[in-house]
């Protein structure tokens, strides 16, 4: 109860400390507008619903870009995690992988797949996709070899295996991957759309900053943060609440 | 034990060689034995001398370099046969699911109807002890209840030959004798065949109709010892004398090669 | 015959088991090559003509002039994220009330979409090298806090029970014991916030500079220079990759201090 007051504290009293600097015009509204302001930005922009295109445009590519590196990184992981060879030519991809800057790949995607959706939502898929790949591997590596010889006894096929023995058994691991797999298609979603594209709240923080339109710019900052973080809290509690019944801690 | 039961299992010459990318190691035989229907049979030896490699190779997990398993008359294939129940020292049981769904995870698999698997869970939660614990997640449950439960999923198969493996390593003493009684009684209202593999002298001499005792690495059967026990028995024989002397005599056979596999180029 | 392909294939499979990057970067050429010839001259351009294009572009020197403007940048923020990442994981971690307050926070921080912050950090710091530092730090110093403080309340409470029980004081603690035993997690944290930092800083002159690789693409981008583009992605893959695999090598040393650094 303690940390949850202060938790609180924490975000209220440097948002108070910045309320204070922007009334008194120590930092001028061109830089930073009252967080109030702010705040009141965002309910016009949800009220009037100018931008609910947009949001609706990235939400939809996030979930797309999400979905595909779900299924495709939970499927791909289970499959090399039986190919010992290609698993090990993979291993080192793996570990590089995030230190390789996706975007730089965005203007090739453009060229191929023109200036749709599907460069957004590739860039997005591109960088969840590792992340649960990833997880999935150290999943099944997790599993004790103890529960695939029960499974053996059990006389279950190796299909029957994955599905009711082994990926079960990874599920915290899995849970790990999709929470990357989330962040990671905002991230990439949201980036693309900011470098070039016409379309998706990242443009129009981008359109907003060009021409200096901080009543637009800050509230949709502050609406992405909100997705962002809401989304990941939720997983989280969700996450602890499963885990809790393992025993997992 | 009655010797006039008919074979059960039987092992011919069966050894395993392990080959990997650092040289072969010849873990295990060659081994002949026969076990009785009906019959609690154990195996004894030191660390690393092969006993679970011998509990694989007849529960068809993995196949013997040479040699034969037959069990009920038939060579064992591939897989695990029809009848063979294992239980394993390390927690086995499934974390997501609860003290039932464990239990009756490879039923619900089987062509049994929905009453049936009810009853044999019922009559498996009683006989285990496990009533009050149905619905209760393994995290919640101590060492001793888990390996329960991993007991229990195993009955519910109704098998005809049991392999335990080490299943009592990891509890403490006390617990080890209650699970040894335990064990007694499901040996006796099942009528299966029981194979225990443990590295304890004390928990084959009071459990076993006979004690195989194995050397170290390559594992071989050094000499099978009769017990003698009556059928209806408990832990309540740790203290009359023939325990003693059955023990000391495991542990007689058993002193060298203990030390042989406590030498570092042993292990 | 069969017999002899059986034992070249077992050859084969052994030799990519023991050199798997270089396997790995070999069978990444072709899909690339494979590539090209799928989608043509139009997005692409073919591996041995881009790497001729960025030979011939560091022979430049204005071309060294952007790396050298990026390299600056970068070194900075890596030693901003570095420094701030390890104070604030360090203070977290040695505050178990401060940890369980702010931890939510740093990890929020990791799943945001911090390229939304930019036109903030472009506000602040105007155009040029402070704002190129400050998004590329922003970027790197959430993974090393993270890290380090993962690290510093992962060692085993044993190891603090026996430095209580050996009577060290609570600095030789820290340096002694806290330090030594969170120390390979604390260098992976430092590895994954070397690449964010790259990132964040190639970002950051994507938008908010005149000069530097990350301006060079995006004005690349504008101008559909396929050969630049293509140059410069390949320049910054192979730096961020040759640096993320040497630190890898380290950070395993690390973990298993008894295999000599000679061995594969």
């Amino acid at each position: 109860m303690r940390i949850a007051l202060y938790r609180l504290l924490a975000v209220l009293l440097p948002l108070a400390l910045l309320e204070i600097l922007c009334r008194d015009r120590f930092i001028t509204p061109l830089t930073l507008p009252a967080p109030s302001q702010i705040l009141l930005g965002l309910w016009a922009v949800i009220e009037k619903g100018t931008f609910n295109a947009a949001i609706l445009k990235t939400l939809t590519n996030v979930g797309l870009a999400f979905v595909l590196s779900v299924v495709v990184g939970i499927t791909t992981g289970a499959a090399i995690h039986r190919a010992r060879l290609l698993r090990a030519l993979l291993e080192p991809l793996f570990s590089t992988y995030y230190a390789i800057p996706i975007y730089a790949f965005y203007p090739l995607f453009i060229v191929v797949f023109g200036l749709g959706d599907a460069p957004q939502v590739l860039i997005g898929f591109m960088l969840a996709v590792v992340s649960m790949i990833v997880s999935t591997l150290a999943g099944l590596d997790s599993v004790p070899p103890v529960l695939g010889k029960t499974a053996l006894v059990l006389q279950l096929g190796p299909v029957e295996t994955v599905r009711s023995v082994t990926l079960p058994y990874a599920a915290p691991y899995l849970f790990t991957g999709v929470k990357l797999a989330v962040a990671y298609a905002f991230i990439g979603v949201i980036g693309a759309e900011f470098i070039m594209s016409g379309t998706g709240l990242g443009y129009e923080i981008r359109f907003a900053y060009d021409n200096l339109d901080n009543n637009v710019m800050y509230p949709l900052i502050l609406l992405i943060l909100l997705i962002a973080i809401t989304v990941n809290m939720s997983l989280d509690r969700w996450e602890w609440r499963l885990r809790a019944r393992r025993g997992h801690g | 034990m009655d010797p006039q039961s008919p074979i059960h299992v039987s092992l011919r010459g069966v050894t395993k060689v392990f080959v990997s990318g650092l040289g072969r190691t010849h873990a295990l035989g060659p081994i002949d034995i026969d076990l009785r229907r009906g019959e609690f049979f154990a195996v004894v030896g030191p660390s690393g001398c092969g006993k679970s490699t011998l509990l694989d190779v007849i529960a068809a997990l993995t196949p013997p370099s040479q040699g034969a398993v037959t069990f009920e008359g038939r060579p064992i294939g591939n897989t695990v046969p029809d009848g063979v129940g294992v239980v394993f020292q390390e927690n086995a049981c499934f974390p997501w699911l609860n003290v039932a769904d464990n239990i009756t995870f490879g039923l619900r698999r089987q062509p049994v109807d929905k009453t049936e698997i009810e009853q044999r869970l019922q009559y498996a939660l009683q006989l285990m002890g496990l009533q009050d614990f149905a619905h209760a997640f393994p995290s919640q449950l101590s060492g001793g209840m888990r390996q329960r439960v991993c007991i229990a999923r195993t009955l519910v198969m109704q098998p005809r030959l049991i392999l335990l493996d080490e299943p009592f390593g990891a509890l403490d003493q006390q617990t080890r004798l209650l699970m040894g009684d335990e064990l007694l009684r499901i040996w006796r209202a099942t009528g299966a065949t029981v194979l225990l593999i443990t590295h304890a002298l004390d928990e084959a001499a009071m459990l076993a109709d006979r004690v195989a005792v194995m050397s170290a690495r390559p594992g071989r059967i050094l000499e099978v010892i009769e017990t003698g026990w009556p059928r209806e028995r408990d832990s309540q024989i740790v203290s009359v004398p023939e325990f003693g002397a059955i023990t000391a005599r495991l542990w007689t056979l058993l002193r060298a090669q203990s030390m042989q596999a406590l030498r570092p180029e042993a292990v | 015959m069969a017999l002899a392909s059986a034992a070249g294939a077992r050859m084969m499979r052994r030799t990519i088991y023991a050199h798997p990057s270089l396997f790995l970067v070999i069978g990444l050429l072709c899909l690339w090559q494979i590539a090209f010839w799928l989608v043509g001259r139009d997005a692409l351009l073919p591996p041995l003509e881009t790497i001729l294009y960025l030979a011939g572009l560091l022979q430049t020197a204005r071309f060294w002039g952007h790396i050298a403007e990026t390299g600056t940048a970068f070194v900075i923020a890596l030693a901003i994220s570095v420094v701030a990442g390890l104070a604030i994981g360090l203070a977290l971690g040695l505050n178990r009330m401060a940890a369980e307050v702010f931890e939510p926070f740093l990890l929020a921080g990791n799943s945001v979409p911090k390229i939304a912050l930019y036109p903030i950090v472009l506000l602040i710091f105007g155009i040029g090298m402070p704002a190129k530092i400050a998004f590329g730090a922003i970027h790197g110093v959430v993974p090393v806090a993270i890290f380090t403080l993962t690290a510093c309340s992962n060692v085993p409470p044993i190891l603090f029970r026996a430095a209580a029980a050996m009577r060290l004081t609570r600095w030789d603690t820290i340096r002694s014991v806290l330090l030594p035993a969170a120390l390979p997690d604390i260098f992976s944290g430092i590895r994954i916030g070397f690449s964010l930092t790259l990132i964040g800083t190639i970002l950051g002159e994507m938008f908010g500079s005149q000069r530097g690789l990350g301006y060079l693409l995006m004005t690349a981008i504008g101008l559909q220079n396929i050969q630049v583009i293509m140059s410069v992605t390949l320049l910054l893959v192979l730096v961020a990759a040759t640096v993320n695999t040497l630190l890898l090598a380290q950070d395993r040393r690390l973990r298993n201090p008894a295999t000599p650094s000679q061995a594969p």
